[in-house]
C-alpha cells in the first residue's frame, strides 16, 4: 500500500472540493477500495472519508418513491421495512451478495462503484486495459469463466459484480450527485455506466470529484419481485448469472414484466425490448425463447463462459413460469 | 543431562497388548476439549508470525512475474532508497526454488536465477515495518529473459514419462488388459481432477534470529526434525546449530511438512543484516510458492463377471510436477487392496509443468484416487443393476489382493452396513433421476473410504516431578511433535494421564521445539499414533520404575489420582526371573563394595502391602532430584510388511441438484469410520468433519486455475479459489466403529484425519448421478458441466 493522506469531512461542499484534487479518492465503507489499495491497483495520494456526511437516511419521496442516502449500508437498506415491502427485489438482491460482515460496512453509493472481479484486473503485474490502458486484455482467450458475455469489446470483457445494482437497474433508479462546482444532477442508472469500448478504464459518467449523494427510486413496480442468483457455492461468491424480475400476471397474461441480469453484462444488464416481447403474452415457451433470443443475440461468449448463454435462458424460463404458477395459472 | 533417563523402545515386530484398556481412569477416548483451547480463543497461543524480537525487521518476498525463464537484472538500488527499506536481499544462489516435501533430508533445489514457475520467490525486501517492506516489494523492478514454458497440461500430455521409480510399465498382476476386454461387465473410464491448494488458514511464516552461529527460527511447520535437516542443508550448516520453534500451527494440510522458501530467505537475511528478520507469506504467495496438489488424469478399468465379482482392477494415473521433483501423487495407493481381483494394474506417469510445486495435500493419493475408483465402482454397480453396497461387500478381499498378506484390522463391511441403516439407504432409488423435492432433484450416494495407515519413528520424554499441585506431582511431556489444530496436546495428555494415574490438569505437554526429542511430526495421519506411542512407552518405563521402587511390577501396578495401588498378581516370565537373580546378585555385590568404601547403601524397596496406597509424590521424594524421567521410542517393524494396515470407512451423501440451474447442494452426509482406538472422540470427530468438508470442496468447487498460455495462477486468493463456506456444509454425522488394531502400535489406534476425506467427494459425485443420471468425469462438478444434460425447463 502506498502512503496517503487521510482526511475526514463533515461538509458536502468540502467533500467534493477535496475529492476533486489530484489523486484524491472518496472512501465510505471501503470494502473494495481498501483491497485495491493493498494491491496498489488504487493508489490515491489522499483519502477523503465521507462517513461523517449526513447521507445515511432513507426517506419517502412525494411521488411514491424512495430516496436513499449514499451512506446507507447494504444491511440497513436490505432490512428497511419499506424496501422489504415494496422493493423486495432490491432487498433480495442485496442479501444475495457478499457476507453479513461486508454488508454491514458496504454502502449504497460504494456498491454501485465496485470494480470488476476479473482475475487479470486484480493482479497488478498482468496486462489489463482497465488498469493500464492499452496493455491488452488477457481475459480474452484466458481465464474468463465468470466474465461478461454482453456489452463486451475487444478491449475488455470484465463483468460488473454487483447484485444490488442489478435490482437498481430494474427499478429505474436514478443516481443523484453533487458536482465539484456545487451543482447537483440526477443520472438515470441506465446512463450511469459506460460500455468498455476502447476505454474500459472509464467505467461511469461521474466527473472527477463528483460525489453520489443519493439513489432515488421511483414508485415501486407492481408484480411479484424476485432475485435468483446462481453461483458456484451457496454463499460468498459472485454471480455466474443472476436475474432480478418483477412480473405481474393478470388473467393468465404477463401484464407487467421487467428483468435485469447480473454476471452476464459489463454493467447491470437489462433489455427492455426483450421485456416488450413477453408483455401481454401468456408466457408460453416459444415467446420466452423469442425474448431470450433477443436478449442473447448480441452475446459474445468465450469458451469458458459459454454456459452463461444457456443458463440465462433457463433462468428466464424459470422466472416467467414461476410468476405464472404463483398466479395460479399453469405455464 | 545430569538426570538419569530410562529408555523404553519398541519396534513393531509383532502384535502388542495395550495397557490403555486396563487403566483406572480411561481418559483416552473421552471427548475432552482441547487443553490449549482457552489459550487459542484468548489470543494467547502464539503463532510464528506473532513472535516479536527486539530490533526485528520485516521481510517481504518478491515473486517472479513470469513462469519460465531467467532473472536478468533486479533493480535493487531504487528500492533501497525507499523509506524504511533496510536492504533488498538478493541471493540467487542460495534462495530455494520451492518448498520441500515432508521427511526429505535435503534442501529444496537451491538457486532462483532460473524461473520454473510463476510466483517463484527471487528476492526479499527488508524494512523496519511491514508496510514499508510491502511497498518496497511492490516497487521492485525485475528484468527477465522469457522462455517457452509448459503451461498446458493437455498439450504436454504426449510428453509424459513413466515414473520409473514406482512403475515398471511391463509389470502387471495377471493379464488385466485382456481380462478387462473380455469381462462380462466392465467400466473403463477416464477422470480428471484439477490442481488444488492446501491454503491453511495460517500463512507460512518464519522469524529467524541468529545468536552467534546458532540459528533460532520461530516458524509454522508440521515436521520439525526433518525440516531442521533441510534447513541445515539449505544454509550449509550443522543441524545441531539450528533450533526450530513451532508450538502452535494454524493448519498445514501438508504444505508445512517441509521447509518453504520464506524460512531460507529469512535466515539468510537475518545473517546478512545481523538482526532478526520475520517473513510472512501473503495468501497469493502461499498458493503460488508453497505446495499444491497435482492435477491428475486417471484411467480406471474394472472387469467383473455377471454376478459382480471383480477379476480386473486397473488404475493408472498421470500427475504433474516441476522439473526434477520426485514427488508424485500416489493416486492408487488404496486401489491395491480395497477390492478383490486377480488381474491388476497400477501405473504412474508424470508430466513436467511450469507450475508451482506439487506435493502432499491432505490424504495424498486417496483424496483424488477415490474420486475416481469409487465412482467407477458406482458405475459398475449401476451396470450390474446391483446396490453399490452389495457390490463392495461382494468384492471384500479376505487378504490384501496385491501382496497376499492379511489385513491388520479391517471393518469396511461393518461400516457400510452400519451406515446404510443410519442413513436410510433403503430409501435410495436404484434408477437415477427419480426423486424430487420441489425444484430439486434428489440423489443418494455412497463410497468406501480407505487410507493406508503408517507408523513413523517417534520419540518423547516424560518426566514425573514433584509439583505444587493438589496431588503433589506433575507429568511433563516433551517432544518436537506438533499440533496443527488436530488435538495433539490433548491426546498426549490423555495417554499420559491414564498411564500415570494423573488428571489432565496435572500434565504439562510441551511440543514444537527441536530441543525436545524428535517425533514423527504431523503428517500422513501418523502423528497421533506415532507420537502417542512414544509417550505411551515413556509412561510405561515410568510405571516400571515406580513399580520397582515400591516392590511391584509393571503388570500389577495400578495408578490413579497420583497414588499407587496393587492390582492382581505379577506373572513372572522366565527371562525376568533370571534377570532378577542376576540383579539381586549384583546388588549384593554392590552393597558389599559400598560398605567397604563407606558409601550409603542403595535403598531396598519394601514389600508392597496389597491393601496399601502409596502417593507417587512420596515415592518421588526418594528419587534423586525428586523426579523420574523416561524416553519412549517407537519404530515400525515387521508388522509393517506382514500385514496390510489401513483405516476404513463408509461415506454417504444426499444431494439436491436444481433442475433449472444445475446448482448442487449437499443436504446431509454421514461418515462411518473404523480406525482402531479413537483417542479423543471430540478431536477425532472434528477432524472427520474437516475431512468430509474437504470432500465437498474436492467434489464441487476446489480448483486452481492456471492461465494455460503463461502459467499465471489466476485465482490466487480465497475469494476466488473456492472452498466450502458454512452455507455449503449441511449437517454432518460421524460415527466411529469400535476397533482395536494390535498390529499398528501399542495404542491400537490408527489415523482419522485423512481417512475422513477419502471417498467423501465420490459419495457426493455418486449422489449427483443418482439425482440426475449424469456422470461428470472432470472434477470439480460445477453446474456448467450438468446444464446441457438437465431436462429442458
Amino acid at each position: 500500500m502506498k502512503p496517503f493522506v487521510y482526511q475526514r469531512v463533515t461538509d458536502l461542499a468540502d467533500a467534493v472540493q477535496q475529492a476533486s484534487q489530484d489523486e484524491a479518492k472518496l472512501i465510505a465503507g471501503g470494502t473494495n477500495l481498501l483491497d485495491l489499495m493493498k494491491l496498489e491497483i488504487e493508489k490515491p495520494a489522499k483519502l477523503v472519508d465521507i462517513n461523517g456526511l449526513a447521507l445515511d437516511q432513507i426517506e419517502a419521496t412525494s411521488d411514491g418513491g424512495m430516496r436513499i442516502g449514499a451512506l446507507v449500508t447494504n444491511s440497513d437498506l436490505a432490512n428497511h421495512p419499506r424496501i422489504r415491502q415494496d422493493y423486495a427485489v432490491l432487498s433480495r438482491a442485496i442479501l444475495a451478495g457478499a457476507s453479513g460482515q461486508l454488508r454491514n460496512k458496504a454502502t449504497t453509493g460504494g456498491n454501485l462503484l465496485q470494480r470488476t472481479r476479473c482475475h487479470y484486473f486484480y493482479q497488478p503485474d498482468s496486462a489489463c486495459n482497465k488498469r493500464k490502458p492499452g496493455s491488452g486484455c488477457p481475459a480474452i482467450g484466458g481465464e474468463n469463466r465468470g466474465l461478461a458475455i454482453l456489452g463486451v469489446s475487444d478491449h475488455c470483457i470484465a463483468q460488473h459484480p454487483s447484485d444490488m445494482a442489478v435490482a437498481m437497474r430494474l427499478l429505474d433508479a436514478r443516481v443523484e450527485t453533487r458536482l465539484p462546482d456545487g451543482g447537483s444532477r440526477q443520472i438515470p442508472l441506465v446512463d450511469f455506466y459506460c460500455l468498455p469500448g476502447d476505454t474500459p478504464h472509464i467505467e461511469t459518467v461521474l466527473q472527477p470529484g463528483e460525489l453520489i449523494t443519493h439513489v432515488v427510486l421511483p414508485a415501486p413496480p407492481t408484480g411479484r419481485h424476485d432475485y435468483v442468483k446462481v453461483r458456484d457455492r451457496a454463499s460468498y461468491a459472485f454471480a455466474l448469472v443472476s436475474i432480478a424480475s418483477v412480473i405481474e400476471v393478470q388473467n393468465g397474461q404477463l401484464a407487467a414484466i421487467r428483468m435485469a441480469f447480473g454476471g452476464i453484462g459489463v454493467q447491470p444488464w437489462r433489455n427492455e425490448a426483450a421485456e416488450a416481447i413477453l408483455l401481454g403474452s401468456t408466457g408460453d415457451s416459444a415467446t420466452i425463447d423469442q425474448a431470450a433470443d433477443l436478449l442473447l443475440c448480441a452475446a459474445q461468449p468465450q469458451t469458458q463462459n459459454l454456459f452463461k448463454v444457456s443458463l440465462t435462458r433457463r433462468l428466464i424460463h424459470q422466472a416467467v413460469q414461476q410468476a405464472l404458477t404463483r398466479a395460479g395459472v399453469a405455464a | 543431562m545430569s538426570r538419569s533417563e530410562h529408555v523404553q523402545s519398541l519396534k513393531m515386530d509383532h502384535a502388542v497388548d495395550s495397557l490403555l484398556d486396563e487403566t483406572a481412569t480411561q481418559l483416552v477416548g473421552q471427548p475432552l476439549s482441547r487443553i490449549e483451547g482457552p489459550l487459542k480463543v484468548c489470543g494467547k497461543a502464539t503463532y510464528a508470525a506473532e513472535y516479536h524480537l527486539p530490533d526485528q525487521l520485516y521481510g517481504v518476498l518478491v515473486g517472479a512475474t513470469i513462469a519460465s525463464g531467467k532473472v536478468r537484472k533486479i533493480h535493487v538500488d531504487a528500492v533501497r532508497q525507499m523509506s524504511g527499506v533496510v536492504d533488498v536481499v538478493v541471493d540467487l544462489k542460495h534462495f530455494v526454488r520451492n518448498a520441500q516435501q515432508g521427511g526429505m533430508k535435503m534442501s529444496p533445489p537451491k538457486g532462483v536465477e532460473t524461473i520454473a514457475y510463476y510466483g517463484q520467490p527471487i528476492a526479499l525486501v527488508v524494512a523496519s515495518t511491514l508496510v514499508e517492506a510491502q511497498a518496497g516489494a511492490w516497487a521492485l523492478q525485475v528484468d527477465y529473459e522469457r522462455k517457452e514454458g509448459k503451461f498446458d497440461f493437455n498439450e504436454e500430455l504426449p510428453n509424459r514419462q513413466w515414473i520409473d521409480w514406482v512403475t515398471d510399465p511391463s509389470e502387471d498382476m495377471g493379464k488385466p488388459e485382456k481380462t478387462l476386454a473380455s469381462a462380462d461387465v466392465r467400466v473403463d473410464v477416464t477422470y480428471t481432477t484439477p490442481s488444488q491448494s492446501n491454503s491453511p488458514m495460517e500463512p507460512h511464516a518464519s522469524l529467524a534470529h541468529w545468536q552467534g552461529d546458532q540459528l533460532i527460527v520461530y516458524t509454522a511447520n508440521q515436521m520439525l526434525d526433518s525440516s531442521r535437516t533441510q534447513l541445515a542443508d539449505a544454509l550449509d550448516m550443522s543441524k545441531e546449530k539450528i533450533q526450530l520453534i513451532s508450538p502452535y500451527i494454524g493448519g498445514g494440510f501438508g504444505s508445512k511438512l517441509g521447509i518453504a522458501p520464506e524460512i531460507v530467505a529469512a535466515s539468510i537475511a537475518a545473517r546478512q543484516l545481523q538482526r532478526p528478520v520475520k517473513v510472512v507469506m501473503s495468501r497469493p504467495q502461499v498458493m503460488e510458492a508453497t505446495v499444491r496438489r497435482t492435477n491428475t488424469r486417471q484411467r480406471v478399468g474394472l472387469g467383473a463377471d455377471q454376478d459382480g465379482r471383480l477379476h480386473t482392477v486397473i488404475h493408472n494415473s498421470v500427475c504433474t510436477n516441476l522439473p526434477g521433483e520426485l514427488f508424485y501423487e500416489p493416486v492408487a495407493v488404496a486401489t491395491h487392496f480395497l477390492y478383490r481381483g486377480e488381474n491388476r494394474q497400477v501405473k504412474y506417469e508424470m508430466v513436467r509443468m511450469n507450475q508451482g510445486l506439487a506435493g502432499s495435500m491432505r490424504a495424498p493419493g486417496e483424496a483424488v484416487g477415490q474420486l475416481a475408483l469409487e465412482c467407477a465402482m458406482d458405475e459398475l454397480a449401476h451396470k450390474l443393476n446391483l446396490c453399490p453396497i452389495e457390490l463392495r461387500k461382494l468384492n471384500e478381499p479376505p487378504k490384501d489382493p496385491s501382496k497376499g498378506v492379511p489385513h491388520s484390522a479391517r471393518h469396511l463391511v461393518e461400516c457400510l452396513e452400519e451406515g446404510a441403516t443410519r442413513f436410510g439407504w433403503d430409501k435410495r432409488a436404484m434408477t437415477p433421476a427419480q426423486q424430487r423435492d420441489g425444484d430439486w432433484l434428489i440423489g443418494y450416494g455412497v463410497a468406501a473410504a480407505a487410507r493406508s495407515n503408517e507408523l513413523k519413528p517417534s520419540q518423547a520424554r516424560v518426566s514425573l516431578r514433584r509439583a505444587n499441585l493438589p496431588l503433589g506431582v506433575q507429568a511433563i511431556v516433551e517432544t518436537d511433535m506438533t499440533d496443527i489444530g488436530t488435538g495433539t496436546y490433548t491426546i498426549l495428555a490423555q495417554i499420559t494421564g491414564d498411564l500415570l494415574g494423573l488428571p489432565m490438569d496435572h500434565i504439562d505437554v510441551r511440543l514444537g521445539d527441536t530441543s525436545f526429542p524428535p517425533a514423527a511430526g504431523s503428517g500422513g495421519s501418523w502423528g497421533a499414533a506415532s507420537s502417542g506411542s512414544s509417550v505411551y512407552l515413556a509412561c510405561e518405563a515410568l510405571r516400571e520404575q515406580l513399580a520397582k521402587q515400591v516392590g511391584l511390577y509393571a503388570d500389577n501396578i495400578q495408578l490413579k489420582d497420583g497414588c499407587i495401588t496393587q492390582s492382581g498378581a505379577h506373572d513372572a516370565t522366565l527371562a525376568e526371573s533370571v534377570k532378577e537373580a542376576v540383579v539381586e546378585k549384583g546388588q549384593q555385590l554392590l552393597g558389599r563394595l559400598a560398605s567397604k568404601v563407606g558409601l550409603e547403601q542403595p535403598a531396598q524397596p519394601a514389600e508392597f502391602d496389597p491393601q496399601q496406597t502409596l502417593r507417587v509424590a512420596d515415592v518421588l521424594n526418594q528419587m534423586p532430584g525428586s523426579e523420574l524421567v523416561a524416553l519412549g521410542k517407537i519404530e515400525p517393524g515387521k508388522t509393517k510388511q506382514e500385514y496390510r494396515h489401513a483405516g476404513y470407512g463408509a461415506q454417504f451423501a444426499e444431494v439436491g441438484v436444481h433442475r433449472v440451474t444445475g446448482e448442487i447442494r449437499v443436504r446431509r452426509m454421514l461418515g462411518v469410520f473404523a480406525a482402531g482406538r479413537i483417542l479423543n472422540e471430540k478431536t477425532a470427530r472434528s477432524q472427520c468433519y474437516g475431512g468430509m468438508v474437504f470432500g465437498i470442496g474436492s467434489a464441487l468447487m476446489e480448483e486452481i486455475r492456471y492461465d494455460q498460455r503463461d502459467g499465471r495462477l489466476c485465482n490466487h486468493d480465497l475469494a476466488e479459489y473456492h472452498v466450502p463456506v458454512n452455507a455449503d456444509v449441511p449437517a454432518l454425522e460421524v460415527v466411529f466403529m469400535p476397533e482395536r488394531d494390535p498390529y499398528a502400535n501399542p495404542l491400537h489406534a490408527k489415523g482419522v484425519g485423512e481417512l475422513a476425506l477419502a471417498g467423501a467427494g465420490a459419495a457426493i459425485a455418486n449422489a449427483v448421478f443418482n439425482a440426475t443420471g449424469i456422470r461428470v468425469y472432470e472434477y470439480p462438478i460445477t453446474l456448467d458441466k450438468l446444464l446441457d444434460q438437465l431436462p429442458a425447463v
